[in-house]
């Protein structure tokens, strides 16, 4: 991914303005922030700040805050339940309403969920086991910051490891999901097709990822900031990453 | 006052844990049907009546210590 002067592809800036201010949250027990800032700060070529979870306020002029993996307070009461409390979420929650972009992935997922920027909650897998696992992903919609540089439909091929990422709302969650097309990453099977075995979490509708009625929320269970390396194996998680690079040249 | 918060999952939502155990306990030669599991929460409340700690528990779990997508609780006032 790095060029032979060293700097990223993605980071180079010439003429796309400054780099995007991105925030990444560290809670006890967060394990992805490292995995995120990566992606963020060397592939991306963002600017990147690590923040603590006590703190009350995010580094001004943050584009992006990422809510990353993990097990915040080792899952305990629910997964996320005692880190959507925590001092710096106030102001994710004013950075989420004046618009600003939230993503949250696996355990960040969990805790957008707790915290109420996002309906619903994630149950126990279906089989009872922690998956860790690859799997594939349909691009349910490209008109979001999160999805802009690719097609609808398309596949993705990124990894999970949860043990809560079975997705369940109400009926009218559902419906209200479904009538604002919130649902914008569903798991399929490696041919594209989705049905009830694709999601093998046992996940509601095959829901993978979704975001807030606005579309500036995003919380999925796979880690697309795994997949960002020839190296490692998968690389279609930059798509995510080079959505929102693209989506802010669009927007500023 | 003490009390006590049993959690469970609401009755429409599968309980993988509970189905385990259930097994468990059956391949033992029990016969145990609907196993359910829970998380109980016991805590003291400073109140003067029984309805007033009630009243506190209530506030709790609405606040932290149930999830209602997915979770039912029962509030017990311990003696």
């Amino acid at each position: 991914m790095r060029s032979a002067s060293g700097q990223s592809h993605y980071g180079k800036s010439c003429d796309r303005g400054p780099p995007l201010k991105v925030s990444i949250l560290i809670f006890p027990g967060s394990n992805c922030d490292h995995d995120a800032l990566h992606v963020s700060q060397r592939l991306m070529g963002w600017k990147t700040i690590s923040v603590w979870h006590q703190d009350s306020e995010l580094p001004v002029n943050t584009d992006l805050v990422i809510v990353p993996g993990g097990f915040s307070y080792g899952d305990y009461l629910r997964c996320g339940a005692i880190a959507s409390l925590a001092p710096i979420m106030k102001a994710v929650h004013r950075h989420a309403s004046e618009g600003g972009l939230v993503l949250g992935i696996c355990n960040g997922f969990q805790i957008l969920c707790e915290a109420a920027l996002l309906p619903g909650a994630l149950l126990r897998n279906r089989g009872l086991q922690f998956l860790h696992q690859r799997v594939h992903l349909r691009v349910e919609r490209n008109d979001t910051p999160f999805t802009a540089s690719l097609n609808q439909g398309q596949l993705l091929e990124m990894p999970i490891a949860h043990g809560e990422g079975n997705y369940t709302c109400d009926e009218d969650t559902l419906a209200s999901l479904k009538a604002n097309r919130q649902i914008i990453l569903k798991y399929a099977h490696p041919s594209g097709e989705i049905n009830d075995t694709s999601a093998t979490n046992g996940s509601l509708e095959q829901i993978a990822g979704i975001v807030n009625q606005s579309g500036n929320v995003l919380g999925l269970m796979p880690h697309p900031e795994r997949a960002c390396e020839a190296s490692l194996g998968m690389v279609d998680g930059l798509g995510i990453f080079q959505s929102l690079e693209h989506s802010r040249r669009l927007v500023s | 006052m003490k009390i006590k918060v049993t959690v469970q999952l609401k009755p429409a939502i599968l309980d993988p844990q509970g189905k385990a155990v259930e097994q468990g306990l059956q391949s033992l030669g029990f016969k145990a049907h609907h196993v359910r599991i829970g998380r109980a929460i016991e805590f003291e409340v400073e109140a003067s009546t029984t309805e007033q700690a009630r009243d506190e528990a209530q506030k709790m779990c609405e606040a932290l210590l149930v999830n209602p997508i997915m979770e039912k609780a029962v509030i017990e006032v311990l003696p």
